[in-house]
């Protein structure tokens, strides 16, 4: 049991243990509070909702860790869906056929990473902060959107691809698959290649990571399109998900994907932080949501029940580390 | 002149691109260069400064604060209540509350960050969540319009009817903004707080260990940017004469990208007073000049988004710098 725990610990980080007895505990009290808590139905809704929330999540991570951050990933994932929308309106709407969407996908991803790419080269080559790089291209990309659709929907697509929204596949939803296979990538991608080396060096210490050898100029520049691929494929699932296009869908999780990250355990400074524990903060969050909606609160009571949330995982933690630390120097005393 | 090209390098760019784009603006458009014009500008973009200025502190103490747009809209809710609680108030009672009430808002992210050691972006996003939600929750989105008289009745401090008719005015917010401003530059010019906050900001660790006292610089910057979005939040409904729980959300990051612009660094230990005007003042006549040149209102972030992501681009010029080589080649 130990020994499990210990390997689970060194392969997904220490923040997973408490995370995981978090939504134990959470999951426990809900379906105490609402008989209706642990029954397929809201299993079912959870899994059709977390996808869009966890995708934006995973784009937001990489940045992040990098010890930058990524304020252009709502807007990204827009222009991705706005894409991907022209082209199926542009080969008949409704009676598109696969070849348009196929040739929509590929064009929102070169989008997103285009946008995502620009970004990079603006952070590594001018040195600008990730903050105000990424602002900057939020009010851009807003700003193109609106100019595009003059702020209103694009709506009109073909019913098949209400499938990767509302679909499932064995029993599973499509949303829920695709979200998985995002994680699966972004967690090989992040611990075990060079990349994700690379990444997390560069959270650490970017100047000690470009004498180390490391090319952190072109690292940073992946980074961000990489992040811009990400949102292209949030945008698209929540083009399949609400069947019509707006800029500004989505706006309000910009900060809790944010929270999501730190919640995960993700180092604020960057260098340290895992998908694994992100994914769980995640469910949690989510669990909370659905849980207060069963309980007859609305998503606004959630959202503060988030934020409280983070307050009190982040107090938390500080306690823990400061009881640590007096062990540690009593031990000290001991042993002199 | 050079010494301020030396020590303000940002503003003094800011100030070049900001009259460029003044004269081109007064050649292109009748309209720009008119008393109505400017005044209006001032009106409207007084709210903005006075955050702002709220902002610089805390960045100049090496913090960031995302949660006082969704304050100023906490303080506008408590202040209805507070007032009608009283039974009525006036414009004494009025900044007092605001900025008390900002104040404590300001006051709950020092104590969180400093007690806790935790990051202020992490404090602020969650506070910004938590805030948000609770105001949502507990004014169940609704509109307040039954504000005390005293606050929704439009103060004009200066009127004059110009040629053809139309008056140009300016009103309480711009003073407002220019007591802000002014109080803002004394804090962090000439108060020894101020260096100490400059010294902060630079240099945490080195600040604690000269014995400046941490828990202090916290709770000056986040409590000051607490009460200017009090004040703000206050000055915000004397414009628009509603109170809206979710009208603000978002002002933050605008806000953010105009201190910033003005020279502040995310990190801490530089930003400027002026700077933030100009910053804020840039976004602003870029947008008015948009307008007058007839551009589709839909085009005007794109612009913007151009604007800032240029004048990023741009930040490694030092004007000063060319100056000092011209100087060497004659000697």
């Amino acid at each position: 049991m130990s020994a499990l725990y210990r390997r689970l610990v060194a392969a997904y980080g220490p923040e997973l243990p408490n995370l995981v007895a978090f939504l134990v505990l959470v999951v426990v009290i809900f379906s105490l509070l609402s008989p209706r808590f642990l029954t397929g139905a809201n299993l079912g809704s959870m899994a059709f909702q977390l996808p869009e929330l966890g995708l934006l999540t995973l784009a937001m991570l990489m940045p992040i860790i990098s010890g930058g951050l990524n304020l252009a990933i709502i807007f990204t994932a827009n222009m991705a869906g706005l894409t991907l929308a022209f082209v199926l309106n542009q080969y008949g709407g409704v009676d598109a056929g696969i070849g348009a969407f196929i040739l929509g996908t590929v064009l929102a991803l070169g989008v997103g990473a285009l946008s995502g790419a620009v970004m990079g080269a603006v952070i590594a080559y001018v040195g600008a902060h990730p903050i105000l790089v990424s602002l900057a291209m939020m009010i851009f990309l807003r700003g193109l959107g609106e100019f595009l659709t003059r702020g209103g929907d694009i709506s009109g697509f073909p019913p098949w691809m209400a499938v990767i929204g509302h679909g499932t596949a064995f029993g599973i939803p499509v949303p829920l698959i695709l979200f998985l296979v995002c994680v699966v990538l972004w967690h090989i991608l992040l611990n075990h290649t060079r990349h994700g080396f690379s990444v997390r060096m560069i959270g650490s210490n970017i100047r000690a990571a470009e004498y180390g050898g490391l090319h952190t100029k072109r690292t940073l520049v992946l980074i961000y399109t990489l992040s811009g691929v990400m949102c292209a494929i949030a945008g698209i699932l929540m083009l399949s998900r609400f069947n019509s296009v707006r800029v500004g869908h989505g706006e309000a999780l910009l900060l809790v994907t944010v929270l999501a990250c730190f919640l995960g355990g993700v180092d604020p400074f960057g260098g340290f932080g895992r998908v694994v524990p992100v994914v769980v903060a995640l469910v949690v969050l989510q669990v909370l949501s659905s849980g207060l909606n069963l309980l007859g609160a609305s998503q606004h009571l959630a959202t503060a029940v988030w934020g409280l949330f983070l307050i009190a995982v982040m107090v938390l933690r500080w306690t823990a580390a400061r009881l640590s630390e007096r062990r540690e120097s009593e031990r000290r005393e001991k042993g002199s | 002149m050079l010494s301020f090209l030396r020590s303000y390098p940002t503003e003094s760019k800011l100030l070049v691109v900001l009259l460029l784009l003044c004269a081109g603006l007064a050649i292109a458009s009748p309209d720009f260069l008119t008393l109505v014009n400017f005044t209006s500008l001032l009106n409207n973009n007084s709210v903005n400064v006075i955050w702002a200025v709220g902002l610089l502190v805390v960045l100049i103490a090496g913090g960031i604060d995302i949660s006082f747009a969704v304050a100023a809209s906490v303080v506008q809710y408590l202040c209805v209540f507070a007032f009608a609680a009283i039974g009525g108030g006036n414009w004494a009672i009025g900044f007092l509350f605001a900025g008390m009430f900002g104040l404590g808002l300001g006051l709950i992210n020092a104590f969180l960050i400093h007690q806790f050691r935790i990051i202020s972006i992490v404090v602020t996003i969650a506070t910004f969540n938590a805030f948000f939600g609770l105001l949502m929750f507990f004014s169940g989105g609704r509109f307040l319009y039954n504000l005390p008289s005293w606050w929704s009745v439009r103060v004009i401090l200066w009127e004059h009817q110009t040629a053809d008719g139309t008056w140009a005015e300016l009103i309480l917010p711009v003073a407002v903004m220019a007591g802000a401003m002014l109080a803002t530059w004394a804090l962090i010019q000439r108060s020894t707080t101020g260096r100490q906050l400059f010294a902060f900001g630079d240099n945490p660790e080195g600040a604690r260990r000269a014995g400046i006292p941490i828990w202090l610089m916290q709770s000056i910057a986040f409590g000051w940017c607490g009460m200017m979005a009090g004040i703000g939040g206050l000055m915000q409904s004397h414009i628009t004469r509603e109170v809206v729980p979710n009208a603000l959300v978002g002002r933050e990051l605008e806000v953010l990208a105009a201190v910033v612009l003005g020279g502040a660094r995310l990190g801490g230990g530089r930003g400027s007073v002026l700077g933030c005007f100009l910053g804020v003042a840039l976004v602003a006549v870029t947008q008015n000049g948009l307008n007058l040149l007839g551009v589709s209102p839909f085009a005007f972030n794109m612009v913007i988004g151009i604007i800032i992501l240029l004048a990023i681009s741009s930040s490694n010029l030092r004007p000063a710098s060319w100056f000092e080589r011209r100087k060497g080649d004659r000697t």
